[in-house]
């Protein structure tokens, strides 16, 4: 008697077995690169061609028909670009600015959700809800107020007027009391009868288990400050103190026919995003993802 | 009394008064780990909202101190002819962008959600707009718009067809503005989609093709359905991003050009902050907010309606 070969379990969905050898198609490759292979070139192009042109002389920048391969790579755009503007201070500015906020939300933020979901304390879920409302009112509302705060701060045209009203977010609070709430009590608790301090609880038990929620809340943060334009639009008068976004923006307003020159500094301004979303796709992919699955 | 396992309970046992002791270091607790976040968000957030809404009430322009004037900013709006073609230019611009992006995002996550060889590179190649600022999208894209010199114009004359004016043409401008920012954006909406369609079972989908639902039914009846939370959160997240477009205009058009790009913000930050009409501006965003507020809640009553949640 002949062995019947067992069927191949049925392929599954929506994973596509999709260059099937022998089967419909004729192509050496799954039809679905025709679609992405074009995709990727719509979504990728405007940031090579930022790229080309930076690396052209302004002839070439400025030529009709526009020159797509460069025959010399101009890299002095570069420097030049850094030198027109203070682009050295534009980067300090915006890591301070990146880095303060990054560091003020992380601290803020798991204090105040550790309190919202740990600690039963008079007024704590009329005050969570107030704090929360202030989510769905848009900046724009604030903006003017927010303004003549910081002027009355004695922080205009300054880092820190940036800094401040971003030090801590109700979405960092909600974010994190939501996370810290999924976490098993009995391990606080033990920690409690043992007699460490509520404070010892939060960092020493509940933040190290809460790092994916942190690197979350940070990298959204972080990546929020570094491209924050409209704020610092708003209070920044002096070039130095301007950071990066803002900065890019007087370049333009400065060389705005030396397109080559912009283009390099809008390279300049945007690399180091970049290569940081290259190293931490992951943690970024995630960290967008969770944003748009919370319940 | 012994000891027992529960903190709480034991204490109970050991020494009345200790519940009253305990229960008030939990208010003090409480307040005092929430006392930073509250006065930041106290300053930073709950006053300025306040002000605002005194402010509009006011005619101020942000160096002395304003006077009121009752509803008169909210009245002038009214019959405001540049801040009305700044509400149509705003709800053209979102009517188009939010549609197009969400299902050329769903699209592309669905082209996405193979494992064909070069996909890493095909998403990331997807995700990576994602991280350019407003301001670089900005300055790319009115190169690659340039009437004379830019890349789109040149590659249109290979093609035959004719050359387009771009962001210089007041009817080509939004819908130039638009096309940036899905470029930009775009990103986050794939991820949300291929997060959203890797969840979706199995099964469901086998079950589809056991009985026999060609590919795109089962697409359209299982799948998509399925999609309907990150759908939701997609259509009111990107309505809420377009009511607010403000970037892109600054650095690209400054709401030319004869303002066919002002939009709300931008009208909102000329007033405010070129011509100092404080109070004007801050009844302009006031105007923004109930309006963003009444769109998101009929999106989200719609959704409750329509909207089927798998657990």
């Amino acid at each position: 008697m002949t062995v019947q070969p067992i069927a191949a379990p049925p392929e599954r969905f929506p994973r596509l077995p999709d260059a099937r050898p022998g089967g419909r198609t004729r192509l050496p490759f799954s039809p679905w690169h025709l679609f992405l292979a074009p995709m990727a070139a719509v979504m990728l192009v405007p940031l090579i061609w930022m790229v080309i042109v930076s690396l052209e002389t302004q002839q070439q920048a400025n030529g009709f028909p526009p020159v797509l391969i460069p025959t010399s790579l101009h890299f002095s755009n570069y420097p030049d670009a850094w030198n027109a503007v203070p682009f050295a201070h534009f980067f300090i500015n915006s890591a301070l600015y990146s880095l303060a906020t990054v560091a003020g939300n992380l601290l803020f933020c798991s204090l105040a959700a550790y309190a919202f979901a740990r600690i039963r304390f008079f007024g704590r879920d009329v005050l969570f809800v107030v704090l929360l409302a202030t989510l769905m009112v848009p900046f724009q509302v604030i903006l003017i107020p927010t303004f003549l705060i910081v002027k009355d701060l004695g922080l205009i045209d300054s880092v820190g007027g940036l800094i401040m009203p971003n030090l801590c977010s109700a979405f960092g609070i909600f974010m994190l009391r939501q996370f810290f709430r999924t976490l098993p009590i009995e391990l606080e608790e033990a920690a409690r009868i043992d007699g460490t301090s509520r404070l010892g609880i939060l960092f020493k038990i509940v933040l190290p288990l809460s790092l994916p929620a942190l690197a979350t809340l940070g990298i959204i943060q972080f990546l929020w400050s570094w491209n924050d334009f409209l704020w610092p639009l708003i209070i920044i008068n002096t070039a130095s103190h301007a950071p990066l976004q803002l900065g890019l923006s007087t370049l333009q307003g400065a060389h705005f026919t030396a397109w080559n020159l912009l283009m390099a500094g809008t390279v300049m301004s945007q690399l180091p995003m970049l290569v940081i979303f290259l190293l931490a796709q992951r943690w970024f992919i995630r960290s967008i993802a969770f944003t748009g699955i919370k319940q | 009394m012994t000891a027992h396992s529960h903190a709480d309970g034991a204490a109970i046992h050991r020494r009345p008064g200790l519940i009253k002791r305990l229960a008030a270091s939990n208010h003090l607790a409480g307040w005092a780990f929430v006392a930073p976040a509250v006065i930041l968000i106290a300053v930073f957030a709950l006053i300025p909202i306040g002000w605002s809404l005194l402010l509009s009430l006011q005619s101020n322009n942000l160096i002395a101190p304003g006077h009121y004037v009752g509803l008169a900013n909210y009245r002038a709006l009214a019959k405001d002819p540049l801040f009305r073609s700044a509400i149509g230019h705003t709800v053209v611009y979102t009517v188009i962008f939010v549609p197009v992006s969400i299902v050329g995002a769903l699209g592309l996550a669905v082209a996405l959600n193979r494992k064909i060889r070069g996909i890493r590179f095909y998403r990331l190649a997807v995700f990576v707009p994602l991280v350019t600022s407003t301001v670089a999208t900005g300055i790319i894209f009115l190169w690659l718009l340039d009437p004379t010199f830019g890349l789109v114009n040149y590659v249109l004359s290979l093609l035959g067809l004719p050359q387009q004016q771009f962001l210089q043409d007041p009817n080509e401008a939004l819908y130039c503005i638009v096309a940036m920012t899905v470029w930009g954006w775009l990103g986050f909406d794939v991820i949300i989609y291929l997060a959203a369609l890797q969840g979706i079972p199995t099964e469901l989908l086998e079950a589809a093709e056991i009985d026999g639902a060609s590919r795109w039914s089962a697409f359209r009846s299982v799948v998509v359905p399925l999609l309907g939370p990150a759908t939701l959160f997609l259509v009111v997240w990107s309505t809420i991003n377009a009511l607010q477009l403000f970037d892109e205009i600054y650095v690209t058009t400054r709401g030319g050009p004869l303002e066919s790009t002002t939009v709300i913000v931008y009208y909102l930050y000329q007033q405010a902050f070129q011509f100092f009409n404080g109070g004007y501006g801050a009844a302009i965003a006031w105007v923004l907010f109930v309006a963003i507020l009444i769109v998101t809640m009929f999106q989200l009553w719609v959704g409750r309606r329509r909207v089927y949640y798998m657990s």
